[in-house]
């Protein structure tokens, strides 16, 4: 088992105009260009975004493969989707086996939904791909702080996300370590049926826990050590800003969503 | 007032829910004087990270207080002036790096308190910089050495610009190389910033080279004195389970032995220096 292999977050690191771009520019744009997924539902709305999803990905620089390495494990998700629309749209039929009818509309329907997942799917991650983890969870928690006026816990939830981030590196670590230990002392990782392997996961999963709680509870005391009392009247060193590009990228980003909502509206 | 901590009577218990709560430290009276560098020797056990806690108010007394710079720990007002006063690191430096990034993570105290950011950056540049660590700012923790990762943590802490910095058996978990690096950085903080240190400690070689060692067991402080005065007495020591640096314990067995070697060797060069006279 390669654990080194997990691309959690997978962050290409680059100076490309995307890279570059404020983070929370870079999710509003996201979101729009999302919303205008679902209002396209003609070749030529499918056309123009594709258009610009392949303009962004080649700013971005990142490799069409990498994009493409993510689609994988959703190729189950695609197929079934496939198949369900297939096979179940009301239409024109073209030929029918047994109780299965294909129709025109059918394909058509199907080729669509395949399409949008697959552009949905490759401009998240083109999102993960040029943003750190860091400034990810920096734009979220900007983003979202309106919401602690609702008194929801945003900054909690960032300063967890962080932590997370921060210490998948130092448990996956661990883990090696321990499963190295177990096999030291004779324990079987890789053979086996699906039960016996899920059993022998337990002499991993129970050292892993208890030193992960041990790791939290000393964090905890590290960081009250160093003032650390929540969100409340904390700054930050490395300020989020708005520069002209990234405004003209929300304004393009936002734009088209409306232009993709009224070419959807008139069929096209 | 020159004394940047102050314990009067401090007695610490756990409260156990059974109501059985075994004494931690019993009865302390210590001052630690501003801008000296005081290492605190004692076995797993005796309380001494107990003590260490306390500094800072992560743990409250049971018994007596606790004045840092005057102000006494329990007062909650101003807890958040306590503890930017004593910096605190801790045994294992994976465990005290909140960021994936080494500027962040220096940053993550000054951002607590709320410091503008241009000041912040200031303050973590001077800071990574005196730990020696300032072409590692932009470099992911988990990817440094220890002596490197602890020497991050310590930066951590100097960017709160405390006055003293307390140090849990910071050399536990690093190799030889690690140890020496952290060991010289906090020297260095201590003779050219100022700072003042506390150094708690099982490695005697260590311990020696500290302006005053306090010895601690069972919760008691049975020495305190200079490195030298404290490591004289062998005997008593080796009856607390404790060891003497090597260069000492070689002096003590050529007493034994009959030759009049003196006891004050703490190191090498010392030692060897005191051979050699005993020689000619």
């Amino acid at each position: 088992m390669a654990l080194k292999d997990i691309t959690l977050g997978q962050f290409f690191p680059g100076s490309s105009p995307i890279h570059r771009l404020d983070p929370r520019a870079k999710i509003v744009g996201l979101v729009a260009y999302i919303v205008a997924l679902f209002l396209a539902d003609w070749f030529v709305t499918y056309a123009v975004l594709l258009a610009v999803l392949a303009i962004v990905v080649k700013v971005s620089t990142v490799k069409v493969k990498a994009l493409l390495k993510g689609l994988k494990p959703v190729i189950f998700l695609l197929v079934f989707t496939a198949v369900l629309n297939i096979f179940y749209t009301p239409g024109t039929p073209i030929f029918s086996l047994w109780i299965f009818t294909v129709t025109y509309e059918g394909v058509l329907h199907a080729f669509f939904m395949v399409v949008r997942i697959m552009m949905l799917i490759s401009c998240t991650f083109l999102l993960t791909y040029t943003t750190s983890p860091l400034a990810l969870t920096d734009g979220l928690e900007s983003l979202l702080s309106p919401l602690k006026k609702l008194h929801a816990p945003v900054h909690e939830l960032s300063m967890i996300m962080s932590i997370a981030l921060r210490f998948i590196p130092t448990l996956i670590e661990e883990t090696d370590k321990i499963m190295s230990a177990q096999r030291a002392r004779g324990a079987d990782f890789d053979t086996g049926n699906l039960l016996q392997r899920a059993k022998a996961l337990i002499p991993l999963l129970v050292p892993l826990f208890i030193s992960a709680f041990r790791r939290a509870d000393e964090l905890a005391t590290a960081m009250e050590c160093r003032c650390y009392h929540g969100g409340e009247g904390r700054t930050r060193m490395n300020r989020l800003r708005f520069r002209p590009g990234d405004v003209m990228f929300i304004v393009g980003a936002v734009l088209l969503a409306a232009v993709i909502g009224v070419m959807g509206h008139f069929g096209l | 007032m020159n004394d940047i901590i102050r314990t009067e009577n401090l007695t610490f218990r756990y409260t156990t829910e059974e109501g059985a709560a075994p004494t931690v430290l019993d009865g302390l009276d210590l001052s630690i004087e501003a801008g000296s560098f005081v290492a605190v020797l004692g076995h797993n056990g005796s309380g001494k990270s107990t003590l260490a806690k306390h500094f800072n108010a992560i743990l409250l007394p049971s018994g007596g207080k606790v004045y840092v710079d005057g102000m006494d720990t329990v007062d909650e007002s101003r807890l958040l002036d306590i503890r930017r006063q004593i910096g605190m690191v801790f045994q294992n430096p994976d465990n005290q790096i909140v960021a994936s990034v080494v500027e962040e993570d220096v940053a993550f105290a000054p951002e607590n308190l709320g410091v503008p950011s241009e000041e912040i950056r200031t303050l973590v540049d001077d800071a990574l910089k005196t730990v020696g660590m300032d072409q590692f700012a932009r470099h992911a923790p988990h990817l440094l050495s220890g002596g490197q990762k602890q020497r991050v943590a310590i930066a951590g802490v100097l960017a709160m610009r405390p006055r003293c910095i307390v140090l849990d058996e910071p050399t536990a978990m690093l190799d030889p190389v690690g140890r020496a690096e952290v060991l010289s950085t906090v020297k260095k903080l201590n003779r050219e910033r100022g700072v003042t240190v506390v150094l708690i400690t099982h490695h005697m070689d260590e311990a020696a080279q500290a302006d005053r060692l306090i010895v601690m067991h069972d919760g008691k402080i049975v020495r305190d004195g200079s490195p030298k005065e404290v490591f004289r007495d062998v005997e008593g020591l080796r009856a607390l389970g404790l060891e003497v640096p090597q260069p000492v314990a070689l002096m003590y067995e050529l007493r034994r032995s009959g030759v009049d070697a003196p006891l004050d060797t703490l190191d090498a060069d010392e030692c060897a220096a005191a051979l050699s006279k005993l020689l000619s």
